[in-house]
């Protein structure tokens, strides 16, 4: 440990506090991906042909498209918040550890983006 | 020696179903982050991309090493509710009774490939 003073010492090594919060949200999300994927079970079942035509135009309509697009937020949460524990159990070197970390929330923002730039395109109609 | 409960020892113990459910949890969940994720972004941004994209995104997710991704992915999807499902459950303090706890999580593992199988006969013969 270094010379500083006593306080300096333990500064920042207790608690984040954050954990409550964590929890709380990894279960918030929990509960919109069972709601939001169990509409897309069904919808893939009753989609039956997921061909190019059908599939583009389900997703061109309102509904199914806001729901996909809530989908992604909830899903990409839900995962950007499971791995980070993951990470979090097995990764035990500090330096490692934060860079997994800030390589997954780079790694979920985009994809959730990505994800729904798609869906703005299939709604708006901009795809060939 | 006093027959008395013996406190959990860390080198001493053997494998129930609720560990078996626990690990699962972490490894499907981990498993649709990783592969899931992918599959669906790669759906979505071929659907929008237009038909040639979404013919490539077909042609792969339609041959056999395709099938066995989305037939893995169902079964990740399908136990990962259930024991989620269980999570909330636990999160309010039940089920921790050592018969009940046993019996689910014994058949929570059974459950998700039923509802997997349910899931593909739905699809494949309606």
């Amino acid at each position: 440990m270094g010379n500083g003073t006593s306080i300096g010492k333990v500064r920042g090594l207790g608690s984040a506090h954050h954990g409550a919060h964590h929890w709380l949200l990894q279960r918030f999300t929990a509960v919109g991906n069972l709601v939001l994927t169990s509409w897309l079970v069904g919808s893939l079942l009753l989609l039956g042909d997921l061909d190019y035509a059908s599939a583009s135009a389900y997703f061109a309509q309102p509904l199914p498209a806001t729901a996909m697009a809530l989908l992604l937020i909830s899903v990409f949460w839900h995962a950007r918040l499971g791995l980070q524990i993951v990470i979090e159990d097995y990764v035990h070197t500090p330096g490692n550890k934060l860079a997994l970390i800030i390589l997954l929330n780079l790694a979920t923002v985009g994809g959730a983006a990505f994800g729904l730039f798609s869906v703005v395109r299939l709604a708006l109609g901009g795809a060939a | 020696m006093a027959k008395r409960p013996l406190s959990p020892h860390l080198q001493i113990w053997k494998w129930g179903p609720h560990m078996l459910v626990s690990i699962l949890h972490r490894v499907t969940g981990s498993g649709m982050a990783l592969v899931g994720l992918s599959v669906l972004l790669w759906w979505l941004g071929a659907l929008a991309g237009g038909p040639d994209h979404y013919d490539t995104f077909a042609g792969f997710i339609t041959s056999p090493i395709g099938y066995v991704v989305l037939v893995g992915l169902s079964w990740a999807y399908f136990n990962h509710v259930l024991s989620g499902l269980r999570h909330f459950v636990l999160d309010v303090g039940a089920g921790y009774e050592l018969e009940g706890n046993k019996r689910w999580a014994t058949a929570l593992p059974v459950l998700g490939v039923l509802l997997t199988a349910t899931f593909w006969a739905l699809m494949l013969f309606r």
